[in-house]
């Protein structure tokens, strides 16, 4: 086991990388427990950080317009963040993977339609993609996942469509087939085992510019509904102000971009270990 | 003429996409007509007025009736009135393309020289001091989501520098200074994005046996550089310029509601949180348009520059797949 992990460890890059997720993913998981505050009470309006709090405690990160501690707001905005990333990236994978498995292995008609109907959602840029489907069906929690499901599931459908087919024909499931091995089997048993390589170093960056859709669809007002703490939500409000108060959009755009470096770094990182791997080194 | 036949085959692979989104985008907007007159006529209209506009504008026709109607007349040139400027949108939207294409070129114009350029350098010497910075660079930029970036270049340039407008209105007429922070945080992603890719697959052609012969003659380093590797070097990073344009007409949104600048973005970001829906149609249209013909140019580019890619070629496994 240790030896198992222990490349893992000692990369610097796995190890900068998962440090800054794993802190990120700490945060959000105790949220109640770390945050200084109550994130949606009023203490003391647009307080500048450092600012002592009446109550005693100090106001690290200063106050928003509705006197909101920041760093409070920053850590369980983590929460959102985490929960709805991770949940909506794993929806998607769940549906490019169904979809990708079934294109690359049995190819033919169900191939082609399924290619046709990635390649016409790709052909939409992300960001009109998810104002066209925010816009139809509205924002709420379980509308962001579905909108990430239908943008990003084409593309991981890519992927392990190629993966696939690729694998499909190695020696190994040929002989899965002759010993009679039924499709379901050889695409859930022989072919996706395979294929978790490249497919978790995609999972990171994606979980990353997933959290990056998020934020920015907060930044538009088109996010999560108010007052739920949420980093690109915080921008978006604090930005009239920005120039007078700095503090109100910083935090919660350092946030972000910890973050994603944090999995960008974490990706990297994976990439060369296995392809260190596939080198025999 | 395998060009030609390779130029139509593409036109009718994206002719076939571009009706197939039209449908989409036809069907998530338009499919419950109540909807549709409560976005066009507002809130606060009553159902009689409703029943009568819907009655007047065909929509009592049939689903598939009313979308090859408005098929027919997108294609002819009628796009409709937008309910929030009250103004055909064929009117306003080429204004909204003109101010964004400067944007784009402005922001491809720094993406370019920097990106392919820092990725040479780095990719030229794999390991080196310039490697490791330009890869801890692009690696930070390509992290930043642009409202983040936004942020922080208005910060410094505005807030503490006080050297540029922190708004990009263009009021009082079209002023460069307005225009370079937008420009900026446009670039700075694809800029690092593309001297990741360069700096690939530059290393990549750097540890081929040939560039190894090279050196092993005694060439220089920049003759090596310049005549051996970067012809091969480059195919990819030009492809994937022209595959920026789609990326950049997501920032583009994002950089145009943040300076308040008067392009295509906001024009659509505008459509979206007033439910002006034939604008929001058109503009999701244009889009489309502009993605498929820079993917229509890409594989031009590439099957041109790759001497080693016959265009017409049937047995293309991988190309396209690995996404």
């Amino acid at each position: 086991m240790i030896r198992l992990v222990r490349p893992y460890l000692t990369h610097p890059l796995v190890a900068v990388g998962g440090a800054v997720t794993l802190l990120w993913l700490v945060l959000a998981l105790f949220a109640p427990l770390l945050a200084p505050f109550d994130p949606l009470k009023t203490i003391l309006p647009l307080a500048r950080p450092l600012t002592p709090a009446p109550g005693g405690g100090t106001l690290w990160l200063g106050t928003d317009m509705l006197g909101r501690d920041i760093l409070s707001r920053l850590i369980y905005g983590a929460r959102t963040v985490v929960l709805y990333s991770t949940l909506a990236t794993l929806s998607a994978y769940a549906v490019g993977i169904a979809l990708g498995l079934s294109a690359g292995y049995l190819r033919g008609r169900v191939d082609a339609a399924l290619s046709f109907l990635a390649n016409v959602v790709l052909s939409f840029p992300v960001l009109v993609l998810y104002i066209v489907i925010i816009v139809v069906i509205g924002a709420s929690p379980l509308n962001i996942i579905l909108a990430v499901v239908f943008s990003s599931a084409p593309a991981i459908f890519r992927i392990v469509r190629a993966l696939t087919i690729d694998i499909a024909t190695r020696d190994f499931v040929q002989v899965a087939r002759t010993q009679g091995e039924g499709s379901l089997r050889i695409m859930l048993v022989d072919i996706l085992p395979n294929a978790t390589g490249p497919l978790a170093v995609d999972f990171c960056l994606r979980l990353g510019y997933t959290a990056i859709t998020i934020g920015t669809l907060g930044f538009l007002g088109l996010g999560l509904p108010p007052p739920t703490p949420d980093w690109g939500t915080m921008v978006n409000e604090g930005k009239a102000m920005a120039i007078a108060f700095p503090h109100l959009v910083i935090f919660p755009c350092i946030a972000i971009s910890s973050l994603m470096l944090g999995l960008s770094l974490l990706a990297d990182g994976l990439k060369e270990l296995s392809e260190a791997k596939g080198r025999g080194a | 003429m395998p060009l030609i036949l390779f130029i139509l085959r593409k036109a009718g692979q994206a002719l076939a996409t571009m009706l197939a989104v039209s449908l989409l985008v036809f069907l998530a907007l338009e499919v419950n007509v109540d909807d549709v007159a409560v976005k066009v006529l507002g809130q606060f209209s009553t159902a009689e007025q409703r029943a009568a506009w819907l009655e007047a504008n065909g929509y009592n026709a049939p689903f598939l009736w009313r979308y090859f109607d408005w098929l027919v007349s997108f294609v002819s040139g009628d796009w409709g009135m937008s309910t929030y400027y009250r103004a055909p949108i064929t009117d306003l939207i080429p204004d909204r393309l003109a101010a964004t294409a400067w944007l784009a070129l402005g922001a491809l114009s720094l993406i370019v020289p920097f990106g392919l350029g820092l990725g040479v350098l780095a990719g030229m010497r794999p390991g080196s001091l310039t490697d490791r910075v330009v890869s801890v660079l692009s690696v930070v930029t390509t992290s930043i989501p642009d409202f983040a970036s936004a942020v922080f270049l208005s910060i410094v340039f505005v807030f503490w520098l006080g050297l540029l407008p922190g708004a990009s209105t263009m009021i009082g007429g079209f002023s460069l200074k307005e225009l370079v922070l937008p420009v900026l945080v446009l670039a700075l992603y694809s800029t690092g994005y593309l001297a990741r890719i360069t700096r690939a697959s530059m290393a990549e052609v750097m540890a081929t046996p040939y560039i190894r012969t090279a050196r092993l003659k005694g060439a220089s380093l920049p003759r090596i550089v310049f005549r051996h590797a970067l012809r091969n070097a480059l195919i990819t990073p030009i492809t994937v310029i022209l595959l920026q344009v789609p990326w950049l007409l997501s920032g583009v949104i994002v950089v145009e509601v943040f300076y308040a600048y008067k392009g295509f973005g906001t024009l659509l970001y505008e459509a979206a949180i007033n439910s002006d829906i034939y604008l929001i149609e058109a503009c999701a249209m244009v889009s489309v348009l502009v993605v498929v013909t820079t993917q229509i140019l890409s594989d031009l580019a590439y099957g041109l520059l790759n001497p080693r890619v016959n265009l017409l070629g049937a047995p293309k496994p991988a190309k396209g797949d690995a996404a």
